[in-house]
């Protein structure tokens, strides 16, 4: 019997406990800090980039959990990992031990650490307004709305003018990151499209320091949402937010593309938030001294062992390696698992 | 005159005529350089009591360096028993001389006494006299004794790092400090030969294996050369200060100040600065990133010897935490804005727009004035709106829409005539406002509008205006004594304009202000001042958690200050609470 701790009940660690529990004789005890599985997938309302429903894809994920051999521990946040035994002792196999926030240890012979990102703290551009203005709101407020299938505006009427802006505490050395966070351009250019679907009336602007759309169907979307949907896509950073008497947000920029400055009122600003590692991804990375710069996890080598950490029997999967989309999240938690499974063979 | 001549006091006459002679030159070639305002406020000032002050303070800081006390006791009795024990054994040594020898005698028998006089009771009280010039000998030997131990092992005074001289001065501060042990020595071996030494002098002399006349004659000669090599050096080198700084604390008194341009004036600052170094441990770039060779004593020096670079003028953050340490008291920052001078860029179109402004009446109004930094930080202009609606306070918010900057942060990096642009249009805005108060919520702007403008109305930062408020009762607020809060003096408002005790009092009003390690004067710059245009970022965190750290001290549940700037540095850094004076005020607002 072998048993696969994994820490992180998101969509890298149910796709990766699926994976293993699928092999004989495995045992899977998988962590979960909150009260519900899948937390940040929870807010979304639709996915890149085919529109398909978030609440579907809960819905699968959860039921891969329904297996005997998956041992699910909700509100149990760990706060320790370690090995307690050498890798010869063990025959090349190292025994881990971790322990929750309550103090209770939990054996196991290999961890695959899925802690993830968590969204960047907007109050941290005080500039641009967010928890001063309610007409400044950010991506995952946003789509909770598109959710609840209802936008208004600071004063609660349906919006005029909404405006997103690009790299909020990504690529922003004055922020600290210097990354960028992979996922805001094209989930900006979903979201206004949304938007311009529910409120046809809408006018939508995105303002961007380049677009980039790596992604498989990604540049199609984008030109859909000019083409099809009139969006309006400005190149610039916003300098700083204020309000208007009518409670509406007036924003300074400069279109970069004309070489002007530009003031613009719009009913909804939009902070597209960059990703961080979560607070478990942090506390686990230096643990286990695979921490980057950041907090995020670092592996043994990019292209071929992408999943290893320099302590044999712990591995990393999804968003607490950089940020990832959901699908490069549960790609690289199906590889994690496969490598996990070679090492206990 | 023969009888009291000898050919080793050649040395010494030629070192002090040449001492006079350059120190005579060089003061009124910069006196002539005085700009026209400085020499009107000479001809205003010059006979009125201001030099009664002027005399106390030279007393007290080129004789007694009052200021290097406070800071170090070792420290200021180095500097003192040099300066003051010198000083003293010139004037008894003189009285000396007059009561010893009467009728004529060439000026520089006082300083080779001993020598020309041996009989030890030519006047009634020349035993006193005797001995009181070896213990004076005695203080000033003790002086170099510690500025010897200071040489090699600095901490001794209290100071982390000193001074790295040029080979220049080390070569004047070699001929200095032999100038005493070889008075010490010439005086001993002259009592030895003719028992006129005192409880110093005679007992060392009493000792000495070889007393004759060569042995004599060799010592007073290497006397009168340390001295005379001494004097020839010291217009040149870091000891000009010590007749400057009675000259600069005399126009200082008078009323002159640095202007924007480098002037006479500035001439005199450069060589009152004796390169102590107090400055280096001072500065935050030396404390918190290792730079070295851009403090002010390095930065002085390389303008007095013309071999400034611009990266060491541009590096500085002006955060003036050296210039408050500064015992000469001397004008650092504007120094340092005159040296970064940009005038021959020409910008002149780019100030167009600023006519297309239009004035306001707030005849009835006070004006508002967020600054450029609070629109980045739109927290505290939102503050300041709520506390001047529930007074009921009218007011203008002036740079709400179209905003232009105070200019301080152009006149910073040396971009003199485009500040002015600024600070005309702006003096015309306020003006034709018609109100008779303005307040500001950026400390830049506020040492603007207090020092570079000429306002005709009072201008308040917004810690003023809100203490103003709550002690005159028109402002009622909560205190909440289970909230534990750290100030930060911003540069601008403290040390820039003296504002330390305002917020302390709004802060203690609302919640309960505990004490940093490192506060007022001696505050630690949050890193991101405009002041420097050489560091990196990642440099100017390193300051900036300095600056937090100290204000963590305690565990504070809020971290307070004064300055947009400021609290957006610490905000980027941490998760740990940071909040305007005014933000916290509005929270506590009461019935």
């Amino acid at each position: 019997m072998r048993t696969i701790a994994i820490i992180g009940a998101g969509p890298a660690g149910i796709e990766a406990a699926s994976v293993l529990a699928a092999m004989e004789e495995t045992e899977v005890l998988l962590f979960e800090k909150s009260a519900t599985t899948l937390d940040n997938l929870r807010d979304k309302a639709f996915l890149f980039p085919d529109f398909s429903s978030a609440a579907d894809l809960v819905e699968i994920m959860e039921a891969k959990l329904d297996r005997d051999n998956i041992k699910l521990h909700l509100s149990t946040a760990i706060t320790s990992v370690v090995s307690t035994s050498s890798a010869t002792e063990a025959g090349g196999i190292m025994a881990w031990e971790l322990q929750d926030a309550s103090g209770v240890r939990y054996q196991a012979d290999a961890v695959l650490v899925t802690t993830g990102y968590k969204v960047f703290d907007a109050h941290r551009k005080e500039e641009l307004g967010y928890g001063i203005y309610p007409g400044v709101i950010t991506s995952i407020d946003l789509e909770k709305k598109l959710k609840e299938g209802k936008i208004l505006n600071a004063v609660g009427d349906t919006p005029k003018k909404i405006v997103f802006l690009q790299c909020v505490g990504s690529r922003d050395e004055k922020s600290g990151n210097h990354y960028c966070s992979k996922v805001c351009c094209v989930t900006a250019v979903k979201q206004a499209i949304e938007v311009r679907k529910m409120l046809p009336e809408v006018e939508a602007y995105v303002f961007y320091m380049d677009l980039r759309m790596w992604g498989g169907g990604f540049e199609e979307m984008y030109r859909e949402a000019q083409e099809k949907y009139g969006v309006r896509f400005v190149r610039g950073r916003i300098s700083e937010a204020a309000s208007t008497f009518d409670g509406k947000i007036q924003i300074k920029s400069e279109d970069t593309l004309v070489g002007l400055p530009l003031k613009m009122s719009a009913d909804l600003l939009v902070l597209m938030v960059g990703m961080e590692p979560s607070e478990g991804t942090k506390t686990l990375t230096h643990q286990c001294n695979c921490a980057d710069a950041y907090g995020f996890a670092t592996t043994v080598n990019p292209h071929l062992r992408d999943n290893e950490t320099a302590q044999p029997g712990l591995y990393v999967a999804g968003s607490c390696k950089r940020p990832m989309s959901i699908n490069d999240s549960l790609t690289d938690a199906r590889s994690a698992a496969l490598r996990i499974a070679e090492y206990l063979k | 005159m023969s009888k009291y001549f000898s050919p080793f006091v050649i040395p010494f006459c030629i070192g002090v005529v040449l001492l006079f002679a350059f120190c005579i030159w060089k003061y009124i070639r910069w006196y002539k350089g005085f700009d026209r305002l400085q020499r009107a406020i000479i001809r205003k000032n010059i006979f009125s009591w201001k030099f009664l002050p002027a005399i106390w303070e030279i007393v007290m800081e080129s004789l007694l360096h009052r200021r290097i006390f406070k800071r170090n006791l070792l420290l200021g009795y180095m500097h003192a028993s040099i300066a003051f024990g010198w000083f003293l054994l010139i004037v008894v040594g003189f009285f000396e001389a007059e009561f010893g020898i009467q009728g004529s005698k060439p000026f520089w028998v006082a300083i080779f006494y001993r020598f020309f006089q041996h009989e030890h009771n030519t006047f009634p009280s020349a035993a006193v006299f005797t001995q009181v010039m070896d213990g004076l000998l005695l203080f000033v030997l003790s002086g170099i004794t510690i500025a010897f131990v200071k040489m090699i092992y600095s901490r001794i005074v209290g100071m982390k790092k000193a001074t790295k001289h040029v080979i220049f001065d080390h070569f004047a501060r070699v001929s200095l400090w032999c100038i005493f042990p070889f008075r010490l020595l010439s005086e001993s071996v002259t009592a030895a030969m003719y028992h006129n030494g005192g409880f110093l002098t005679q007992t060392i002399g009493d000792i000495l294996p070889f007393a004759n006349e060569y042995v004599e004659y060799t010592y007073w000669l290497l006397y009168s050369l340390s001295l005379g090599v001494f004097f020839t050096a010291m217009p040149f080198s870091r000891y000009m200060h010590i007749f400057t700084e009675v000259f600069l604390i005399y126009f200082r008194r008078l009323g002159v100040k640095e202007n924007e341009q480098k002037s006479g004036y500035t001439m005199y600052e450069l060589s009152a600065c004796s390169r102590c170094g107090i400055c280096i441990d001072a500065c935050p770039l030396n404390k918190q990133l290792d730079i070295k060779g851009v403090q002010s004593v390095y930065f002085l020096r390389d303008i007095r010897y013309k071999m400034l670079k611009d990266e060491i003028a541009d590096n500085c953050l002006m955060c003036s935490r050296c210039a408050s340490d500064c015992p000469v008291q001397l004008d650092l920052m504007a120094i340092r804005r005159q040296m970064r001078d940009k005038k021959e860029l020409d910008t002149k179109n780019n100030y167009r727009y600023l006519d297309t402004v239009r004035a306001f009446n707030a005849m009835d109004r006070v004006v508002y004035f967020a600054g450029c930094m609070s629109h980045l930080t739109p927290g505290i202009p939102d503050a300041m709106e709520k506390i001047f609606e529930t007074v009921g306070q009218k007011y203008w918010y002036m740079d709400k829409e179209a905003s232009i900057c105070c200019g301080r942060p152009l006149m910073q990096q040396g971009f003199h005539t485009q500040a002015s642009e600024l600070r005309r249009k702006n003096t015309q805005l306020i003006v034709q406002s018609h109100a008779r108060l303005l307040i500001t919520s950026c400390p830049i702007c506020y040492q603007s509008f207090t020092k570079e403008y000429k306002l005709p109305i009072k201008v308040m930062h917004h810690t003023e205006y809100i203490d103003m408020l709550i002690k005159s009762g028109k402002l009622k607020v909560n205190k909440d004594a289970s909230l534990k809060v750290t100030y930060h003096d911003p540069c601008e408002l403290g040390r820039g304009c003296g504002i330390y005790d305002e917020p302390r009092d709004v802060l203690n009003s609302v919640a309960v202000l505990m004490k940093t390690p490192e506060e007022r004067e001696h505050s630690l710059c949050c890193g991101f001042n405009l002041g420097n245009t050489v560091i990196e970022l990642e440099q100017q965190e390193k300051i900036r958690n300095a600056a937090l750290e100290n204000l963590q001290t305690g565990n504070p549940d809020l971290i307070c200050t004064a300055c947009p700037m400021c609290k957006k540095a610490f905000t980027r850094a941490t998760e740990a609470k940071v909040m305007d004076v005014a933000e916290l005020v509005v929270k506590k607002i009461g019935e």
